[in-house]
């Protein structure tokens, strides 16, 4: 195999902070002034206001005109690597964003809409939230879905609330005041768990790759309100005793939750339901198409068995006849994890991405996303100083593997980060390394996925050994990269220094005067 | 593989692709790969989904069938507001966000989404301007989810475990505090307590406030303007009285009037919160909601968020680049001891925040600030001479105000219908909500209704309070 790597490097414009830029008077955008009509019949705007309300000085913000602002920020976009190369950022399931899905939400029929509209002014988005949870329904076997949850974690606090309703309507709420989870599992389950009010029992691996049942016998007992687990998890083994798993959470009267954050190895394999879970989670945002926007909006996908129903975030989207209704009823309601209805838009644009995708798509999805991964992780684990976790546990892993660089940072002293500071100059998104705590030395995650062609995997894998064979070789061009970006690495410096951080410009000024 | 044509998603939708890697592998079939399921977890029964519609036109299509169902606030004119605002969106915003490299992205090294950063920082510095405030997280979902972070913080703070909250605030916020305040079962709960609204200002009844306050509340919590759209005058004695018993002055804010407000920074507020929707966001049924929560740049302070937060610093070679700070802190550093929890919040809509605010400056948001306040003053003026058409309080407010059709009869839910036949989304309706408050309607103006829309809406509600 040989591939030419490409010659990368980011545009450099040198962009300022905007907070240095514009100049006093030019202006960006105008607003209508008030006319003669107006004034006269309300008076002027500062009489309006409770004089010990009026701003009497001026924010300090920049001072730009129009054309200015947009090639700030135009600059800026093009200093952002992202998903421009290649970016198989495990974990979250780096998919394509169907432009046109794009272009139906900038529509003014989704857009501008407002939601208190009367809903028979929204008919469209009600039914195309309403068929959607039909066709999770059918993937998951839950009985109903809510997109109010405005990402996965916002799901997995969900959970936390309705298990506490749950609980609460038993009269056993003080009494099970314990979730169980596992330490592969997203930091977001214990830590929506304890921001619930939550005690969080966290489940050590053993040597299958996965906790052992008589860890979770010894952790279930009548303090035991939930467990929370992903499976497979980001390690890419999956738990084949998980039924028996939920057997045990539920004789110990918990309930079970499912978070589907690594749902493209599973996909159209099996349903959470059919496991015996009570609930589950899909992230829209990773694996129904959604661009993730370098962080959201998101939307995690709260779906649950009919037991659980009564407790979901309102307003539920139901039909009534041929019309779709609003429905925010049930007296033991769990309310609200987050205003209205979720990111309506983002529901839209799954929607129609999993319409695309259809059954036979989502399959070849989850097989392509298996197959290449278990390709990936032979080529690289023929680079030197690359070794898997698990190494022992044989047999194929889902659609994506936690590997180590231990050995490559005890034979040359490169980490990991070096490694992935390197990569971007070969125009290579950052990999994911691995959440807290660290089960792997120097952990990296990389994820395939389907929409990356087999000559991008192999295009990856030749920059990881390019970079294996540098840190052998030369180790000091990995650590001091990157070397064709817009800027070099950060600093030692530490942003946990209080005489340091500088949240926002203004703060920066002053501590940089302080310092001075 | 089913299926004769590649999918137009997926590269290697592709049978000799597929055969490749398995011959790379050693394995007949990808089936085998799966041998880690075993196979009593496997479907019991076949997929039912609707057929695919891979072709972009006809997928199309079908969306726009869908979508036309919808009648939006641009074909409508519409005066709903509450926690989701339509304001003017600069063509520039849609652009930027559109942008595949700000669109897509999920996380980066700070050299090689610099650019991303930068915006963030940007968003950060430029709304620390607005509110007076040196500290500015990167945001959260929402208001309402700000709101609850912000009180989980005082609480933590002070060590205390009951809060003040106005009695009225949008009741969908209302709904999202409490479950982040807890139900008394759980040890960490927190007591939410109502202050008194003053019936005929609207505003805090500082007796009331005076008379619950105790060294017993992590918080006292206010909005500035109210959800029924006064603008709170009393702001800088609500935080002295909160100061004097050691609680923590949470003020939620619409910050598209604080070109004309004062900034709560200037009058005590130690934490702010509020929405960033209105800057430069379209509404999106409620998707455009964002949160941000600011504070003074105090370590007690910043040490409490649970929000990422991204600050300015050096490359190696003295550049300016911009990292997260404070990460250990956070649900990702910690799991179960991090400070509540974060994740896939909203950030591409700080993007486009920053882009609004930088558009606007400081004459915008003045500018803007005017015309919202004279034109919903003078929205007023006009209702208020339809018989049984009352404003109550008849001043004071920004962008919203309180309307009630009692002395014509009606119910909002019948006048809101008839108006609906007139093209006319009528204000919210606060009868179901607030009952005390009669049939009642919460409207709001801002700067896209021109003088000729709400005569439209006086003439029209005259027409239909009149049948």
């Amino acid at each position: 195999m040989s591939i030419s790597l490409r010659q990368y490097h980011a545009p450099v414009w040198d962009e300022p902070v905007i907070m240095e830029m514009g100049v006093a008077g030019r202006r960006g955008c105008h607003f209508p002034i008030a006319g003669e009509a107006l004034t006269s019949a309300v008076g002027e705007a500062t009489d309006l206001i409770p004089e010990s309300m009026r701003r009497r000085t001026s924010p300090e913000l920049p001072e730009m005109s129009e054309p200015d602002v947009l090639r700030h920020f135009l600059h800026l976009s093009q200093e952002t690597l992202g998903m421009m190369g290649i970016s198989l950022f495990g974990t979250c399931t780096m998919k394509y964003n169907p432009r046109l899905t794009e272009d139906l939400v900038m529509r003014p029929q989704m857009a501008d809409l407002h939601p208190n509209q009367d809903p028979a002014t929204l008919q469209g988005v009600l039914e195309i939230i309403y068929n959607f949870d039909l066709l999770l329904r059918e993937l998951s076997g839950m009985d109903q879905f809510v997109f109010q949850p405005s990402g996965g974690a916002g799901a997995a606090y969900t959970h936390a609330c309705i298990t506490r309703a749950y609980h609460a309507a038993r009269g056993e709420l003080e009494q099970r005041n314990q979730i169980i989870t596992s330490i592969q599992s997203h930091p977001c389950n214990p830590a929506t768990s304890a921001a619930a009010g939550f005690e969080v029992v966290t489940l050590m691996l053993e040597e299958n790759g996965y906790p052992s049942l008589d860890a979770l016998k010894a952790a279930v007992s009548d303090r035991t309100a939930a467990l929370m687990i992903n499976n497979p998890d980001d390690m890419g083994i999956y738990n084949p005793e998980i039924k028996e798993w939920v057997k045990i959470v539920h004789d110990a009267g918990g309930l079970c939750f499912y978070d589907h954050a690594n749902f493209n190895g599973v996909m159209t394999k099996l349903r959470a339901r059919e496991l015996g879970f009570d609930a589950c989670m899909f992230m829209l945002h990773k694996t129904f198409g959604v661009a993730k926007g370098g962080g959201g909006p998101a939307v995690g996908a709260y779906g649950c068995s009919a037991e659980l129903t009564e407790y979901l975030p309102g307003p539920i989207v139901s039909k009534d006849g041929d019309r779709f209704v609003l429905n925010d009823q049930s007296p033991s309601s769990i309310g609200r994890v987050r205003e209205y209805l979720g990111n309506v838009h983002q529901v839209v644009k799954a929607y129609a991405w999993t319409r695309a995708m259809g059954a036979d798509g989502l399959a070849e999805a989850s097989d392509i996303s298996v197959l290449i991964n278990n390709y990936m992780e032979k080529e690289l684990l023929k680079i030197r100083g690359v070794t898997r976790s698990n190494p022992d546990i044989d047999c194929w892993r889902m659609e994506m593997t936690r590997y180590g660089l231990g050995q490559l940072f005890e034979d040359t002293g490169v980490t990991v980060m070096d490694v992935q500071n390197r990569m971007v100059d070969f125009g290579v998104d950052a990999f994911w390394l691995s959440h807290e705590p660290w089960v792997v030395p120097q952990p990296f995650t990389p994820e395939a996925g389907e929409m990356w062609s087999k000559e991008d995997i192999d295009y990856w894998i030749a920059v990881l050994k390019q970079i294996s064979d540098e840190a052998y070789s030369d180790p000091e061009l990995v650590k001091s990269a990157p070397h064709n970006q817009a800027i070099r690495k950060l600093g030692p410096e530490s942003l946990d220094d209080p005489d340091r951080w500088a949240m926002t410009w203004r703060a920066h000024l002053n501590k940089k005067a302080a310092r001075a | 593989m089913k299926g004769q044509r590649a999918h137009p998603y997926m590269p290697n939708s592709v049978p000799a692709i597929h055969q490749e890697m398995l011959d790379a592998l050693g394995v007949d079939t990808i089936d085998e790969l799966f041998e880690q399921i075993p196979a009593d977890h496997r479907l019991t029964k076949a997929l039912q989904l609707p057929p695919a519609l891979t072709s972009e036109s006809e997928l199309r299509r079908h969306m726009l069938e869908l979508l036309s169902k919808n009648t939006s606030c641009e074909e409508a004119l519409s005066f709903l507001g509450g926690s989701c605002w339509q304001h003017h969106v600069p063509a520039v915003c849609d652009e930027i966000i559109r942008r595949s490299e700000f669109l897509t992205p999920v996380w980066g090294t700070a050299s090689s989404d610099l650019g991303r950063n930068q915006a963030w920082f940007e968003f950060t510095s430029q709304l620390g301007e607005l509110v007076d405030l040196d500290l500015v997280a990167l945001p959260v979902y929402s208001w309402g989810c700000a709101a609850g972070h912000a009180i989980r913080m005082a609480a933590r703070l002070t060590g205390r475990t009951r809060v003040l909250i106005p009695e009225f605030i949008d009741p969908e916020r209302r709904a999202v505090i409490t479950n982040y305040c807890s139900p008394p079962e759980m040890q960490s709960s927190i007591e939410i307590v109502d202050i008194d609204i003053d019936p005929d200002s609207g505003l805090i009844d500082l007796a009331d406030l005076d008379a619950k306050l105790s060294s017993e509340f992590a918080a006292v919590y206010f909005e500035n303007p109210s959800y029924l759209g006064q603008i709170e005058a009393q702001a800088a004695d609500i935080s002295a009285m909160a100061q004097k018993h050691g609680a923590e002055t949470i003020v939620g804010v619409d910050p598209l009037s604080l070109g004309i407000l004062v900034p709560p920074g200037a009058y005590g507020a130690d934490i702010v919160v509020g929405s960033i929707q209105p800057l430069g966001i379209h509404m999106n049924c409620g998707g455009g909601l964002g949160g941000f929560i600011a504070s003074r740049d105090e370590p007690k302070y910043a040490y409490e968020y649970p929000a990422l937060m991204v600050s300015i610093a050096e490359t190696i070679d003295g550049a300016n680049g911009f990292g997260l700070a404070l990460m250990h802190q956070s649900s990702y550093g910690s799991r179960e001891e991090g400070k509540d929890w974060t994740g896939n919040s909203t950030y591409l809509w700080a993007i486009a925040s920053a882009v609004y605010m930088a558009l606007l400056g400081p004459q915008g948001f003045r500018e803007l600030g005017e015309l919202i306040i004279q034109r919903a003053h003078y929205c007023v003026s006009l209702l208020q001479k339809i018989d049984g058409v009352s404003v109550s309080p008849k001043s004071g407010y920004f962008k919203q105000f309180v309307v009630n059709f009692d002395g014509t009869g009606k119910s909002v839910s019948d006048i809101n219908a008839s108006l609906l036949d007139h093209g006319i989304f009528g204000g919210l309706d606060l009868s179901a909500l607030f009952p005390d408050m009669g049939q009642s309607a919460l409207y709001c103006v801002t700067e896209v209704h021109d003088e000729s829309d709400l005569h439209l809406l006086a003439d029209t509600l005259a027409e239909v309070c009149r049948k």
